[in-house]
């Protein structure tokens, strides 16, 4: 086998199978109670988020592509939980988790879905295109593959006034593939850039699974060239990706340069809205939830723990779904962008 | 027989350089690859290598000799049993001793025609005018904006160490040091990809293409990232960023070198596109583009480069984005050119003037936003319109200056409009075939002629 870096100052090296038959652990970040339930009430507000937007755009009141996060919420809420203010989010299309995580509000996102003018971009960006100056998210792109290069250019600017946050540019096992990755990957590790390279592979680029279009489908890898250390994370596990994610973020702000992160995902639906998903088997997905899913996975610990009751969670989980009950009613009430703004912010 | 060492060309462009050192005297033994002198050209200093044996037998251009053409003789190379009484010197050559200002022109392009531009509004009289060359000006321009923010950088291949491909950068590494003047891979996508993730959290980014024919490797990056993000994320957040580097035909590149973007960037909301002819221009022009919070295309000519032009002696001249100027008065007919195309109109016009015809000529200077009012001001006086450029006539600058004209000053227009472009063929190499693929001085001549039924 290939040697494979590690970023792990002790030299672990966590383990995981490509193509994710399985989701053999790395390190495990030791939880307080306060942090397990603050990642059981993310992911849950991620989950119920995508599951409402699911409902929203079988009714019509949303339009045009809709990518669902659901079954890799413990990749962006790990990833969170080690972020200090003014470091940077960018990642692809399927990107309302990464903006809720971010600490963007439900009802912007909602209405930006349902293309009102009380949307994040007022209605003009759209489900694959939100951005907040304010929570250091740069959006949201479209084109698989570019935000990847763009992250790689937050990071030189942090380089670049010496401060010492980190970029997570975030994409996925399809992106992996496009060249400007590597291109970005060159420039990173020759500058030592402050990026955190998060693949999150979640098996299938659409309806093309990892074996069908990766040589190397062992993603944490693909730096190897480069010199980038890679670790392959169980992104199921908020805990493990955590535990990754401070030794991600350590790396990069000691200067070290690029890290790769790789997340063994699953996303429970299809790839976008009109997506039948016939390429995997029912009971493939039937398995990943039933044995792995990252909310019930908490919640069972919760439970083992007694760090909180099933009334407790029945609570949390109420909450979450008056949180999005509210962003729901807010993007179809909330009138669609004024006509003028069709000329609006063209150029600043 | 003697043989004669030729002033060698070493680019494209080249057409004279200085004869800065000799290496060899006059006496030594030469074996092919020795190099024998130093040539310093606009673009950079090289090395002169012999390709024939024998001895130097006589140096007939002395070092430190400035403007030698090419293909001028340089020295005698004697063969066995030859004296250096056998290196009779050709005429003399045509090398200017130490002239201040280069003498203008590159081929293909005609030189520099003496059709007066008039004053910029911009510019206070009395002001001073310092002849320049646009390779100059731009790096005046951008040394000013460093000076001035230090958020602004340059990132680009060879922009640092190699002093810029084509010199532009010249001496900025050394004022500004290696964090602000970052040598790129060759990596278009990816370093434009980092340009526009930089502008995104503020940065003002100048990010040089060595051509803009590299930059379709980028395209996807200057469109859909920087051009659309202030539009899609409502406002919030834009690309403050610059890319620039020479767009269109050199001299004899190829096909692939040899592209006009202009039309192509102009179609794009979310970008400006600038296109200057004058080393003024582009200064005020390229200061204007570093300030501005918008994602601008500069587009610049290799062939332009090493022209003079009197620029404004200021300690801030800044011209706005999105005006033409009125090269020249005139009340014929009107031609609208911009960039190189600049080179072919006011060499007509020059020639028309001499026949009676009186033109204005209008140089855009930007195509996006374009300064379509300014345009039309003039064809309302003139009622006829020429437009001149190089880039492919199908969907060109002129042909959407043509459609608008038509929408709105169709009353105005006593002969329909002509478009000059570049031929709609890929740049062929052959000099004969390459010059008849670009616009020429007759073309524009003859249209101006036509419109005004002569």
């Amino acid at each position: 086998m290939a040697p494979r870096k590690s970023a792990s100052a002790s030299g672990r090296k966590s383990a995981g199978k490509a193509g994710g038959k399985d989701f053999t652990v790395g390190a495990i970040a030791d939880f307080s109670k306060d942090e397990d339930l603050a990642a059981y009430r993310e992911m849950l507000l991620i989950r119920r988020f995508e599951e409402k937007a699911g409902q929203l755009y079988g009714m019509g009141f949303i339009g045009g592509f809709c990518h669902l996060y659901i079954g890799q919420e413990a990749v962006v809420v790990g990833m969170q939980m080690a972020l200090k203010d003014g470091d940077g989010v960018i990642t692809g299309y399927r990107d309302h988790g990464h903006m809720l995580a971010a600490g963007m509000s439900a009802r912007g996102v909602m209405a930006e879905l349902t293309g009102r003018q009380g949307g994040l971009s007022r209605g003009k960006g759209g489900s694959m295109h939100m951005f907040s100056k304010e929570k250091h998210f740069y959006g949201g792109h479209g084109i698989v593959g570019a935000q990847v290069a763009l992250g790689t250019g937050i990071a030189f600017a942090n380089k670049y006034r010496g401060n010492d946050n980190v970029s997570l540019a975030y994409f996925g096992d399809g992106a992996a593939n496009q060249g400007q990755v590597y291109e970005s990957f060159n420039m990173a590790a020759l500058w030592k850039l402050p990026v955190i390279y998060i693949i999150e592979n979640n098996r299938y680029a659409m309806g093309t699974a990892v074996s069908r279009a990766s040589a190397q489908t062992d993603f944490s890898q693909r730096g190897l060239s480069f010199n980038i250390p890679g670790i392959q994370v169980d992104g199921m596990d908020v805990r493990a990706v955590k535990a990754a994610a401070d030794e991600a973020t350590a790396f990069c702000r000691a200067g070290k340069g690029p890290i790769i992160l790789e997340m063994l995902t699953y996303r429970y639906r299809g790839h976008s809205m009109s997506d039948p998903a016939k390429y995997r088997s029912k009971d493939e997905v039937q398995k990943m939830r039933s044995d792995h899913d990252p909310i019930e996975q908490v919640k069972a610990r919760l439970l083992e723990k007694g760090w909180a009751s099933e009334d407790e969670l029945k609570q949390i989980d109420k909450n979450v779904r008056d949180i999005v009950a509210d962003s729901a009613d807010f993007a179809q009430a909330d009138p669609e962008p004024d006509v003028s703004e069709l000329y609006t912010d063209i150029l600043a | 027989m003697t043989i004669e060492i030729l002033m060698p060309a070493l680019s494209p462009t080249m057409e004279e350089g200085t004869l800065s050192k000799w290496v060899k005297q006059e006496g030594d033994k030469i074996v092919a690859g020795d190099v024998i002198a130093e040539i310093e050209t606009d673009k950079a200093t090289m090395e002169v290598e012999a390709v024939d044996e024998g001895v130097l037998g006589k140096i007939l251009i002395a070092a430190g000799t400035a403007n030698v053409k090419v293909n001028t003789p340089i020295a005698v190379l004697l063969q066995d049993g030859e004296t250096a009484a056998d290196a009779v010197a050709p005429a003399a050559p045509k090398a200017v001793e130490a002239a201040p200002a280069p003498v203008a022109a590159a081929a293909p392009v005609p030189a520099q025609p003496k059709v007066e531009a008039l004053a910029d509004p911009a510019i206070p009289a009395g002001t001073e005018f310092v002849s320049t060359t646009v390779r100059e000006a731009l790096r005046d321009a951008m040394a000013e904006e460093m000076r001035r923010d230090g958020d602004v950088f340059i990132m680009g291949e060879e922009v640092a160490e190699y002093q810029g491909a084509y010199k532009i950068t010249q001496g900025l590494l050394q004022e500004f040091g290696p964090r602000r003047m970052v040598d790129t891979p060759i990596t278009e996508h990816g370093f434009a990809g980092i340009g526009v993730g930089a502008a995104f959290t503020g940065l003002k980014p100048i990010v040089e293409f060595m051509t803009f024919n590299f930059a379709m490797q980028a395209i996807d990056h200057i469109i859909n990232s920087a051009a659309k993000t202030l539009y899609m994320s409502g406002g919030q957040m834009g690309a403050p960023i610059v890319f620039r580097g020479p767009n269109g035909a050199a001299a004899r590149v190829g096909a692939q070198h040899s592209q006009c973007y202009a039309a192509w960037y102009s179609q794009i909301p979310g970008l400006k596109v600038v296109m200057p002819y004058t080393a003024a221009d582009a200064k005020g022009l390229l200061k204007a583009a570093i300030r501005d919070p918008n994602p601008v295309i500069f587009l610049e000519s290799e062939i332009l480069y090493g022209q003079s032009f009197d620029v404004p002696k200021l300690d801030d001249f800044v011209l706005p984005i999105g005006k033409a100027r009125v090269h020249r008065q005139g009340k014929d007919a009107t031609v609208v050119s911009f960039g190189i195309g600049m080179s072919y109109a006011t060499k007509a016009v020059a020639e028309l003037e001499k026949e009676g015809i009186d033109v204005e000529l209008i140089d855009l200077r930007t195509i996006r936003p374009m300064d379509l009012p300014a345009v039309i001001e003039s064809v309302k006086k003139t009622g006829r319109l020429v437009t001149v450029e190089e880039g492919f006539p199908q969907s060109s600058v002129g042909t959407e200056i043509a459609t608008r004209v038509m929408q709105q000053a169709f009353d105005y227009l006593d002969a329909p409009i002509i478009t000059i472009a570049g031929k709609d063929v890929p740049m062929p190499y052959a000099a004969n075939l390459e010059k008849l693929a670009l616009p020429s001085v007759a073309e524009v001549v003859e249209a101006v002629k036509t419109v005004c039924y002569k």
